[in-house]
């Protein structure tokens, strides 16, 4: 198509005809290879999900033995006064395995032994001592109790582990199955919804470790950075949008706004380390800390957001109010503001989203910690959703697997919530002038 | 009864409010808080007074009058508790370490800061030491007793600063008192205060990255660090240790950094571009409507997710595919991290070019539409070309964010610093080496942990640089047509 051609009338040479079929060839080509770009991207989008659920789904549920457990007066509380410190510190382990013996009597020798009590997870006294705090009338009573299965029992009954795999390279072995089919047999063996993963913290114990540590953790994390970026950026944003005269100062201010937003995320705990840290002092792996840095790398996210609000909001309503009299001030505060207050609370969930998932400036001030306590407080050491993720993701065992998954679930799950409202918040209040 | 959920909320602040060392702190906000509301009706009272009962003869509104007073008797106070906040920890160190008995003082500084840090433990309780000495003891005892007295003073002496500016201010008030200018005047030093702070946080980066890494250029030179090729942080920590020289060559650490970037950008940009080219040039509405928000999602996961995946799934695939093809490759291979990665930056790129086309003005297209060109060809040859500086602003945009992004590479890239253009190999990046410098309990003054500055400074005015040439290009592109 590059030599013009004469004007021929209707006639196309063969040639011609099979240039066009070329260009058109082309033309599908093209297009085709433009929605393959966004088919592939959006399957690895479903790659990326389907792989989380189908590795995670099966921490939801945790499998219990249910044994008749004798709750020895003589072990629990040989003095018979009820005395709380004589309960926590008597031997719940050894009633946990006492139910076990009493059901496999025929187990003898100290490495039978010790692999029968393998079955029942190091969390078992804990779920005791709980039962007999809640209610120390069951001391004397013969009870039964699903005591939590060790993570391997758990991991194998849930067929993660190959029951025809060689003994040697199995988990679990050939007379665990076999105990484990007896107590089948007995429907002893019972899995339900696993509340420890919703209700306790962090553990060595996969099967014991807990996500609402890590989710306490996430919320104060959040509560410091609301409470900092949300005013702090709300100010800016009405000065720069209502107030600042163009000048070299607001200039230096925006360009800085820009570039804040596109430094990594790693700087700004390199800069809480250095300052907060070091300088000021402040506690480690506290929430207060983490909440300060992400304040600061959600400031740009909420300035932008809210300015364009601001922006938004006609010239007219502005001098209207001025037209009666109104100072500056309360312009802003009286209408401009309210009017563009659902474009900054979306600005402002965005940033809190953003601020949710993030984990690398946490590690630099030291919320990696292995934590062990729901934190009560904005100074106790505690980590948070992404963290406890990494943290996971990290450890060797099997059954860790599925609960980082599950915990991605979780954290995925808020930032949709979030989200979520964000978008109906700008569907609902935000006008169209 | 109340629904759990509201029990739950309760607990948590309370459990905010409460928890042990922020109580003073809690109490003391109250106090101004009461004063300043106290400050309020007296202020709003009096100016009634004053105008006889009829308002309207002041100047300002009463609840100017009010808010004046107000933020008078709050705002000089709580400056002061956030400056007592964050001096008495040094001044009580002092105090402590001036008591302490003449053998410990002269202790080397190093020895003496862990002497106080065991001191402030003891005192707060944080780690119950086995058995500390006698004189650990009575130390942490005193440090107890002053920071007792440092809370009580505190108290006392914010508050008469919260009543001392009340009484101040409400006797200004008066019939001309221009209580709304005064109070707008505080108010626009508020606003423009917190305008600085994106400011500060900027100088706060350059200055603490700048100084740490000068430290740490007074020990290893700038020129082994820029040039050098063998990385290796491990210090000797005693004299009479072997094999860990450290030696701080970061060469393979910024070519571990452009390799798994380049991978990143051979995923991302095809994709991203062919991807925003069908969204602004082919797509209805309806696709469109669905589709880009979903491509967004992409940037809206996770890092950590995304390294999960990388570390979980991606990874033993390609070591598999590899294997199935008669490769050798790395379980923590430069390709999975990278495409990983790629995948994440896909929407960085095709928003921000489906934004730059969408603004090339439609008369070019039907120029060329007029000319007999398809609509391929036209994309090709005049939208592209004329989108250009945007894609490339878009693109940079992108790399500065695979070079400083972490989790992924933390989790599924390596961390031996092997100098290598094979991307079977495990390499390890900036990020990576910044991140194992400084996780884990160390000594904030090896050269180790500085060297994690010095790495940072360079990553800071890398990504930095880019981003203001993007921005720069991008904008100058938008002037053109507008």
């Amino acid at each position: 198509m590059d030599e013009p051609v004469a004007p021929r009338g209707l006639q196309v040479t063969d040639a011609e005809a099979a240039h066009v079929r070329r260009r058109y060839r082309s033309e599908r080509r093209f297009r085709l290879l433009g929605a393959g770009a966004i088919v592939m991207a959006l399957t690895m989008l479903a790659l990326l999900v389907t792989s989380i659920v189908s590795t995670g789904w099966s921490a939801f549920y945790q499998h219990s033995l249910k044994l008749e457990v004798y709750f020895d007066p003589a072990v629990i509380d040989p003095d018979g006064k009820r005395d709380p410190d004589t309960l926590r510190s008597a031997n719940y382990t050894s009633l946990a395995r006492a139910a076990l013996k009493a059901e496999f009597p025929e187990v003898e020798g100290r490495r039978d032994i010790r692999a029968l009590n393998g079955l029942l997870s190091n969390g078992v006294d804990i779920q005791l001592l709980k039962m007999v705090q809640a209610d120390p009338e069951i001391i004397g009573q013969r009870l039964p109790v699903e005591l939590i299965a060790s993570d391997d029992v758990d991991s194998f009954l849930k067929g993660f582990i190959d029951r025809d795999e060689q003994e040697s390279n199995r988990r679990v072995k050939d007379n665990e199955i076999a105990w484990l089919d007896a107590l089948e047999a007995k429907d002893a063996v019972v899995a339900k919804f696993d509340a420890l993963f919703w209700t306790s913290g962090d553990s060595r114990e996969p099967e014991l470790a807990g996500f609402w540590g890590a989710m306490v953790g996430s919320f104060l994390t959040l509560l410091v950075t609301l409470g900092l970026s949300f005013p702090i950026g709300i100010l800016a944003a009405v000065y720069l949008e209502e107030f600042a005269p163009r000048n070299k100062f607001t200039d230096i201010i925006e360009v800085n706004i820009n570039n804040l937003a596109a430094v990594p995320s790693i700087v700004f705990g390199l800069l809480g380390l250095a300052v907060f840290l070091n300088f000021f002092g402040l506690p480690r792996s506290a929430p207060l800390v983490g909440g300060m840095v992400l304040a600061l790398m959600t400031l740009p996210t909420i300035i932008i957001a809210s300015r364009a609000a601001l922006k938004a909001v006609p010239p007219s309503i502005r001098e209207a109010a001025l037209g009666i009299g109104a100072s500056k001030l309360q312009v802003v505060t009286h209408h401009v503001l309210p009017l563009a207050m659902p474009g900054v609370l979306t600005g402002t969930i965005i940033g809190m989203a953003q601020a949710l998932g993030e984990t690398a400036p946490l590690l630099m001030i030291g919320m990696v910690a292995f934590i062990v306590d729901v934190p009560g407080g904005i100074t106790d050491p505690a980590t948070v959703m992404p963290v406890q993720i990494y943290l996971w993701a990290d450890s060797p065992e099997r059954a860790f697997v599925a609960r980082t998954s599950a915990g991605i679930m979780a954290l995925l799950g808020f930032l949709v919530l979030m989200n979520a409202l964000a978008v109906l918040l700008r569907k609902r209040f935000e006008r169209r002038w | 009864m109340t629904p759990p959920a509201v029990v739950l909320a309760a607990r948590v602040i309370s459990a905010v409010m409460i928890s042990g060392v922020e109580m003073d702190f809690w109490l003391l906000i109250l106090i101004v808080l009461g004063i300043a509301g106290y400050g309020m009706v007296r202020g709003q009272r009096k100016a009634v007074v004053v105008a006889g009962g009829t308002p309207s003869r002041l100047h300002s509104l009463p609840s100017y009058h009010g808010l004046f007073v107000a933020l008078w008797a709050a705002l000089p106070a709580l400056m002061a508790c956030a400056i007592w906040m964050s001096t008495k920890g040094v001044i009580i160190d002092a105090l402590v370490q001036g008591a302490l008995p003449e053998a410990a003082q002269a202790l080397d500084p190093d020895r003496l800061a862990l002497l106080m840090s065991d001191i402030r433990n003891v005192a707060t309780g944080d780690i119950v030491r086995a058995n500390p000495s006698p004189e650990i003891v009575s130390a942490a005892e005193h440090y107890r007793r002053l920071l007792q007295y440092s809370d009580y003073a505190m108290i006392a002496i914010v508050a008469g600063i919260a009543a001392f500016g009340l009484h101040l201010a409400s006797r200004q008030l008066g019939l001309d008192f221009r209580a709304r200018n005064r109070v707008e005047r505080i108010a626009t030093f508020v606003m423009i205060a917190a305008s600085t702070i994106a400011v500060l946080t900027t100088v706060g980066i350059v200055l603490s990255l700048l100084f740490e890494s000068w430290r740490f250029f007074s020990r290893v030179p700038l020129d082994e660090f820029l040039f050098g090729l063998q990385w290796s942080p491990q210090t000797a920590i005693r004299a009479d240790q072997t094999g860990a020289s450290g030696s701080f060559g970061a060469v393979p650490i910024f070519a571990g950094t452009m390799l798994i970037t380049v991978i990143a950008m051979l995923v991302a940009a095809p994709l991203g571009l062919m991807s925003a080219i069908y969204m602004s040039e082919y797509a209805s509405p309806r696709v469109r409507a669905v589709a880009k928000p979903l491509l967004e999602v992409l940037a809206g996961v996770p890092t950590v997710v995304y390294g999960f995946f990388a570390a979980l799934t991606a990874a033993p695939f390609i070591r598999g595919f590899g294997e199935g093809i008669g490769l050798d490759v790395s379980s923590e291979s430069a390709l999975a991290a990278g495409v990983v990665m790629g995948v994440m930056i896909i929407p960085f790129v095709s928003s921000l070019s489906d934004d730059v086309m969408n603004a090339v003005p439609q008369s070019l297209r039907d120029g060329s539409y007029a000319l007999g060109a398809t609509r391929s060809e036209t994309i090709r040859q005049v939208v592209v070309p004329a989108a250009l500086p945007g894609i490339v602003g878009a693109l940079m945009l992108a790399i500065s964010r695979a070079i400083g992004e972490t989790m992924i590479v933390v989790m599924a890239a390596g961390l031996a610093a092997n100098l290598t253009a094979n991307p079977f190999e495990a390499v390890t990046t900036v990020t990576v080496q910044i991140v194992t410098l400084l996780v884990g309990d160390q000594e904030f003054d090896s050269s180790k942990t500085l060297a994690a500055f010095a790495l940072g400074l360079v990553l800071f005015f890398v990504t930095l640089t880019l981003n203001v040439i993007a921005l720069r290009v991008v904008r100058k592109y938008r002037e053109k047509y507008d």
